[in-house]
């Protein structure tokens, strides 16, 4: 396994009080948990993941999510069993469409 | 709205099955209740520990359910998961739930946790008797792609009430450990008819191991979720039930303990066409079938 984190400041999209859950970790799937995090400043995101040395594309997937979406006092956490960036992508939006539009 | 049962996950489910916007999460992801083992073995976990459960109504009726995600290592139980289900099940005893509604999709025992996960499925199934024998009814559905196997087979079948449909399984050993441990040609894990015919709730339903076979339809699961909770007589284990029970089952092996397929069986009960079983919807099959089959005692 390998845990790797990054952190993105000066967003500006606030999401809802409960937190959401989408996701299975199954293979080449993952859980996205994302939660409301006030006060914290930043949009924090942890992934842990089977695949390990995938960093840097890790990296560029999370930065793509951000410009997206700007999330202000967020926190996300990820289990992932080898998804591919495509379906991290998708898993991240669906995350953010549960916390903004009532979710489910 | 019409959905598939199969295909859904977990948690949709869950919310499909309980009366819409009455589900609340116990030990809910955020709180991050994970396995303790998966950790030291370098595998992933999941936030919920593959199991969601909660309180909820069905019908109007206050109940606890719980589904496992089949997805995550098959469903399988671990130390977490399994504690997670004796819980639900002991909180309804403490709260008299109108019912407990399991929504199983699972291997049976989660193997990388050993002799937690074996403690874990016992536990869940004494947690099962003892809210039976405190009036509590307990139903079973059964119609996720993994069927329900091992340790949880036999919890289905300690519960009250097993709803399934054809596309669920039900078993004790799966079709690979069968044809690991007997030879392709004891059980050719492989051909997907045959594994269907003999483990898939049509079969279930014929010789009483299940009591309701519905379409794969989450509506479907719950009008026969609501049916069963509000059929439910006396829940607690008899002496007398028991026996009845022993008795079916020793009619059944002496009657089709040398049938080689079900289908045989099928015959043998007394139904005209028995080939033509597996393509039946749900009703044309049970207005078919209900007379022949096995009444098994819940």
């Amino acid at each position: 396994m390998e845990t790797l984190n990054y952190r993105f400041a000066n967003g500006s999209r606030r999401i809802k009080p409960a937190p959401e859950l989408v996701g299975v970790v199954s293979s080449g799937n993952l859980e996205v948990l994302i939660e409301d995090a006030p006060g914290s400043g930043a949009c924090a995101i942890e992934i842990k993941t089977a695949a390990r040395g995938f960093g840097a594309i890790w990296e560029a997937v999370m930065q793509d999510f951000f410009q997206r979406w700007q999330l202000a006092d967020t926190r996300i956490s990820i289990n992932d069993m080898g998804a591919t960036p495509a379906v991290v992508s998708l898993r991240l939006d669906q995350a953010v469409a549960a916390m903004t539009e009532g979710g489910q | 709205m019409s959905t598939s049962y199969l295909e859904a996950s977990a948690r949709e489910r869950i919310l499909a099955v309980l009366d819409a916007g009455s589900f609340s999460e116990l030990l809910p992801p955020a709180q991050r209740v994970v396995s303790p083992h998966l950790g030291q073995l370098d595998a992933p976990v999941s936030f919920d520990d593959g199991v969601i459960i909660g309180e909820g109504r069905l019908g109007g009726k206050a109940v606890m359910a719980a589904a496992q995600e089949g997805g995550f290592m098959g469903g399988a139980v671990g130390e977490v998961h399994g504690a997670k289900l004796v819980g639900l099940l002991q909180r309804a005893i403490r709260k008299q739930a109108a019912g407990v509604i399991l929504l199983l999709e699972t291997g049976g025992v989660r193997l990388h946790e050993a002799n937690a996960g074996l403690i874990a499925v016992s536990e869940v199934m004494r947690a099962v008797l003892e809210a039976r024998a405190a009036g509590i009814p307990v139903i079973v559905l059964v119609g996720g792609a993994n069927g329900c196997f091992g340790g949880m087979g036999i919890v289905a079948r300690c519960a009250n009430t097993v709803i399934m449909s054809e596309e669920g399984r039900l078993a004790m050993s799966g079709p690979e450990v069968i044809e690991t441990a007997n030879g392709v040609e004891e059980f050719d894990s492989r051909d997907r008819a045959l594994v269907w015919r003999t483990t898939g709730g049509k079969h279930r339903y014929l010789i009483g191991d299940c009591q309701t076979l519905v379409n794969d339809d989450t509506d479907a699961f719950r009008t026969a979720a609501i049916a069963a909770l509000a059929q439910s007589g006396p829940t607690a284990l008899s002496l007398a039930a028991l026996e009845a029970e022993q008795d079916m089952l020793r009619r059944r092996i002496a009657d089709f303990g040398q049938a080689d397929d079900p289908m045989e069986i099928w015959a043998a009960l007394g139904i005209v066409k028995p080939q033509a079983v597996p393509m039946l919807e749900a009703e044309t099959f049970t207005a078919m079938t209900e007379r022949h089959r096995i009444q098994g005692t819940a």
